[in-house]
């Protein structure tokens, strides 16, 4: 039977507030255990919770960028359970009346069509702290740290059709708010992670399966095999006759396998309402337009601007707007590498952002990779690359040559010109010194003249590669050519 | 008319984490069901037009700028921790 | 020196006829000697208070003093304070030793006032009797085999036997006014939001407010003038600066509009207090007050709405007593859920249990809209009922309680019938509004407490019509045998 595959997410993004959602702790990551647990996040008798300012504006600004509705008047609720990373007993998150809803996000699939993803809501929520299950006598240690920590729950409709939709869907939505700069994205620290819900249906029905909810992917890997996973497991279950049971399933990526956590029946009835401590959040009209002056190019719009702005290619354009250092270091580096093509009806010469986009997705990235570095602490600024592609653009230096220039900026022996001129990189465009070399080369390859001479093209590129070799490859190739062509003409 | 039985009894107790005595049961049960008994008067009055209201002044949400205001005082507050090691809350093993 | 009011021991101390350490070891001694029988005090704080009268001394020697520098008050033991037991009357937080003061501990301490210890209650501020403390009941001083009200029994009855000049409490339902009508003493519950929340124990936040347990009006509005305004650590505090609270005492009442709703009157009401109430608006009506008969249609929804509200935030707020980071843990727990449940159930005393359960209960799936939503549209009802007396009369008068103080074991077995004492308080409370109870009179020896309700942020109004009271009468001045 063919099955179709139901796929929502829920995704966890942590916000990149300087402090808390609720009180005046630090949010860095990584200090010793509860140092930053205040004593709001704590949950000490007596005290209340305040709202930050900057995680209601970084919400707001998400619910821009999907186009959503930004609610005029937002509610906090508290979710009730027990668990020891929680310290009051409840969440404080929002049900009824979340701060953003109905949105929209558009993806690329592989085959190059575009799908439109709808996001039911996005709601802020405090995260929790974390338990240590290493040995403490048998006992379970609890850091509170995270504990306070802004939340957007960005919940998708149920509309993705297959694991790797979900993936991209989840890259679109992480591309998303690094643009933003509400989050840092750390999927290791786990400021973004994933819970997705799945269900399968035969071809053609209607009526959704029954669901279970994976949680806690912090990978696209994890989230493409943890649900490419769980639909053969529900497969499998249904072809034999038997049922899905609703529940909560862990991923467990050593084995790369899910196993039940709860179900059903052990689900908790969270009691959610108001939380009295805190006030309706009422958003203006005026507030919202405020923030939407301050919103950056968002990713679709910047890869259609580098498409008709740059004529780049949708994969080059892709590439370089899938996150917003790339795309700033591109166009960095384009402008640095401007010089007279530069005029009011053509402001970016096509030649030099291609080669622009080239190198940053050639040597740069290859670079980057291998010293394992990301591209805002690369050695290499853009000025310094879009120097070195000027060069190649007025001939100073060779492709060819390019390559040896931008090594020696990656290893700090300074700018191109600086490099060129103390290595003697310069290309040799006088047609004397040229000429003399040409000649040099027939006279030692009579054989491969006579051959060409015979009409075997080929060994033309054979000479030429002779004269670069013997320039140290400083020649200019098309003028070697020229000079070489014009001297074997019969 | 409510009338909790032990079962529920049982049933919110687990909720609110409450361990209740058998010997307690029957007392919970009255106590609670003669409670529901005296709120259920509300049901004297339609509201099915009236909002809730949950706060009495309605007031609007004011909120504090982005700013780090704590610092560490983690032995101060782990002074009454009933059980600590390394700066962590110790309990008994979480299995999940 | 035990019977001056605070703007007399003000005076005395500034003009230095007294000194804080003079008056801080009178009250001590007084409060030791007397807490014996009492049991006011949970802890009391002597070396701190002595330390502190003595920095008062010093501060009225070199002129920085305020009006209340070296004026000595007991918190009720919900209020957080700083390196002193906060007990709250639970086994919970029997060890919690509070790492942080609360707003209106701090403001007081920042006043100059000198702490003497932390007083008894009911646990979590539930009750109506004082008898659900963990550390036993507070007696009455006017008879000691009777209630003193609650939850701010012990502040109300240190203020009485003048253990203490001048008590903090907090009223989620009553628990000042109560307490406050039953000891023969004032006590002012503000508008929510006047006084600040943090550090306040929290039992139902969206009611609960502190305020002060005073011998007059003119005190209470000396406290209040140090306590209230905003306060950016509680987002339900009002966006609204304090006032001077004293400044509008003396003013005249005539032509004050006083509203008498008919509900306060009905079959339940004692004939005695009745009477006693109906003879204290006519004092005021002499002085110029004009009494209109007004209609609250919905009072008689107000105690089953509180007992939905009330118990419903509690649940919730007393889920972080769990025995991780603080308070009782139990011993050798087998596992979390152990853990959690016997450290639950044996912190917790039966009235905090019970509370607990039925706010569980209105919260649970299928039970919420039945519940908890009807009570939150009644309350809107409740307070409109306010909202629209409130456009014809300037303050709404009537009983505190519908009896007077009761006996010890009397109403302990009988939560509803103990949750119906607070028919007259607890619609305040879910109205947001701030009221005054002083005494009135005695029926059998025991006094009556006269409630005077107001329109929101009007305390200065209150304590006018309360104050101008008590220059023509002395009820307030009256004390409990045995306590010279």
């Amino acid at each position: 039977m063919a099955w179709e595959t139901v796929i929502g997410l829920e995704i966890h993004v942590q916000l990149s507030t300087r402090s808390k959602i609720f009180s005046g702790a630090a949010t860095a990551y990584g200090a010793p255990p509860n140092t930053q647990a205040c004593a709001i996040d704590l949950g000490l008798p007596g005290v209340l919770p305040v709202l930050n300012v900057e995680a209601v504006r970084k919400a707001i600004k998400f619910g821009l960028a999907i186009e959503a509705t930004i609610a005029n008047h937002s509610v906090f609720a508290r979710k009730n359970y027990f668990y020891p990373d929680l310290p009051k007993g409840y969440q404080i998150s929002q049900y009824e009346m979340p701060i953003v809803s109905r949105g929209k996000l558009a993806i690329i699939l592989d085959d190059g069509t575009s799908k439109t993803i709808g996001i039911t809501r996005a709601h802020l929520e405090e995260d929790a702290g974390k338990s240590l299950h290493e040995d403490f006598h048998g006992m379970t240690g609890i850091d509170l740290n995270r504990a306070g920590t802004a939340l957007l729950e960005i919940v998708s409709e149920p509309e993705m059709r297959s694991a790797r939709e979900a993936a991209i869907y989840m890259k679109k939505v992480h591309t998303l708010v690094r643009y933003l700069n509400i989050s840092d994205g750390n999927m290791q620290e786990g400021s973004f992670r994933c819970d997705a819900n799945v269900s399968i249906r035969p071809m053609g029905e209607a009526k959704l399966g029954t669901r279970t909810e994976i949680k806690n992917l912090n990978s696209f890997r994890f989230v493409e095999q943890a649900i490419l996973h769980e639909i053969n497991r529900q497969r499998e279950i249904l072809e034999t006759g038997g049922q899905v049971a609703q529940e909560t399933r862990l991923y467990d990526p050593d084995r790369n396998e899910t196993r039940t956590m709860r179900s059903k029946e052990e689900a908790n009835d969270y009691r959610y309402f108001p939380d009295p401590d805190l006030l309706t959040v009422a958003i203006s009209p005026g507030d919202i337009e405020l923030i939407r002056v301050e919103l950056p190019e968002l990713p679709d719009a910047k890869r259609q601007r580098f498409i008709g702005e740059y004529a780049l290619t949708e994969y080059d354009s892709d590439y370089l707007t899938a996150n917003r250092e790339i795309a700033d270091y591109f166009e960095q580096t384009a402008s640095a590498a401007l010089t007279v093509y530069a005029s009011a009806s053509q402001p970016h010469n096509h030649n030099t952002a291609k080669l622009s986009a080239n190198t940053i997705m050639g040597e740069l990235s290859a670079a980057l990779n291998k010293h394992n570095l990301d591209i805002t602490s690369s050695p290499v600024s853009p000025e310094m690359l879009g120097g070195m592609i000027r060069r190649i653009e007025d001939n100073t230096i060779s492709g060819k040559i390019a390559k040896q220039v931008f090594e020696a900026m990656w290893n700090g022996e300074g700018d191109a010109d600086t490099i060129i001129a103390s290595r003697g990189l310069r290309q040799v465009t006088d047609s004397g010194m040229l000429e003399a070399l040409v000649t040099e080369v027939i006279n030692a390859y009579p054989d491969q003249v006579d051959q060409y001479r015979a009409g075997k093209d080929k060994v033309l590129g054979f000479l030429v590669g002779q004269i670069m070799k013997k320039s140290q490859g400083k020649a200019n190739p098309q003028q070697v050519n020229d000079i070489l062509r014009e001297k074997l003409k019969p | 008319m409510s009338s909790l039985d032990k079962a529920e009894i049982q049933k919110i107790a687990w909720l609110a984490r409450l361990a209740i005595d058998e010997g307690d049961m029957a007392g919970y049960s009255r106590d609670l069901s003669n409670i529901l008994k005296l709120v259920e008067q509300m049901n004297s009055i339609d509201t099915t037009t009236v909002d809730p209201l949950a706060h009495p002044l309605e007031l609007n949400a004011r909120m504090r700028p982005d700013q780090v205001t704590e610092s560490n005082q983690r032995e101060k507050f782990q002074a009454c921790a009933p059980a600590i090691k390394d700066g962590l809350y110790l309990v008994p093993k979480v299995i999940d | 020196m035990h019977n001056h009011t605070l703007t007399e021991l003000s005076a005395l101390l500034r003009s230095r006829q007294i000194s804080s350490v003079e008056l801080t070891e009178h009250f001590l001694r007084r409060s030791e000697k007397y807490n014996a029988n009492l049991n006011c005090y949970i802890t009391l704080t002597a070396d701190m208070a002595l330390a502190q009268a003595r920095s008062a001394d010093a501060a009225l020697r070199q002129g920085g003093a305020g009006p209340l520098t070296g004026i000595p008050i007991a918190h009720k033991d919900i209020f957080c304070t700083d390196g002193i037991r906060t007990s709250c009357g639970s086994r919970m937080l029997d060890n919690f030793i509070a790492p942080y003061d609360a707003t209106v501990v701090a403001r007081l301490q920042q006043a100059g006032m000198v702490l003497l210890g932390k007083t008894n209650m009911d646990e979590y501020a539930m009750g109506s009797s004082n008898e659900n403390s963990y550390y036993g009941p507070v007696r009455n001083p006017w008879d000691q085999q009777r209630v003193p009200g609650g939850s701010s029994g012990g502040s109300a009855a240190a203020v009485a036997a003048r253990l203490t000049p001048i008590a903090t409490g907090t009223d989620t339902g009553g628990s000042i006014r109560q307490p406050a009508a039953m000891c023969g003493i004032t006590g002012l519950k503000p508008t929510y939001g006047r006084v600040s929340r943090y550090g306040m124990i929290a039992f139902a936040s969206s009611l609960d407010q502190g305020g002060p347990l005073a011998r007059t009006a003119a005190d209470a509005a000396m406290l209040l003038t140090a306590v209230a305004g905003f306060d950016p650590r509680d987002s339900t505090s009002a966006d609204q600066a304090g006032e001077d609270y004293s400044a509008a005492l003396t003013r005249d009442i005539s032509g004050l509009r006083i509203g008498i709703p008919k509900q306060y009157f009905d079959a339940n009401l004692a004939a005695e207090i009745k009477e006693i109430i109906t003879t204290a608006v006519r004092q005021l009506e002499r002085a110029g007050a004009r009494v209109s008969e007004i209609s609250l249609p919905n009072t008689h929804l107000s105690v089953p709405v509180y007992y939905v509200i009330a118990p419903a935030e509690c649940s919730s707020n007393l889920a972080r007593y769990d025995g991780v980071r603080f308070g009782y843990r139990c011993d050798q727990p087998q596992d979390l859920a152990d853990l959690y449940c016997r450290s639950r159930s044996e912190g917790f005393g039966r009235e905090v249990k019970r509370r607990i359960m039925t706010g569980t209960y209105v919260l649970s799936a299928g039970y919420y809209d039945a519940y908890y939503l009807k009570a939150q549209r009644l309350r809107r009802l409740i307070r409109d009922d306010f909202h629209t007396a409130f456009s014809n009369v300037d303050v709404i008068i009537g009983p505190t309680s519908p009896t007077t103080a009761f006996r010890l074991g009397e109403k302990v077995d009988d939560p509803i019938s103990m949750y119906l004492n607070d028919i007259y308080t607890v619609s305040i409370n879910l109205a947001g509004l701030p009221a005054i109870s002083i005494p009135v009179g005695f029926v059998n020896g025991l006094p009556v407490g006269m409630q005077i309700t107001g329109n929101y942020f009007s305390e200065s109004r209150l304590l006018n019509v309360a104050h101008q009271y008590q220059q023509m009468t002395d009820w307030h001045k009256r004390m409990p045998a045995g306590f010279n």
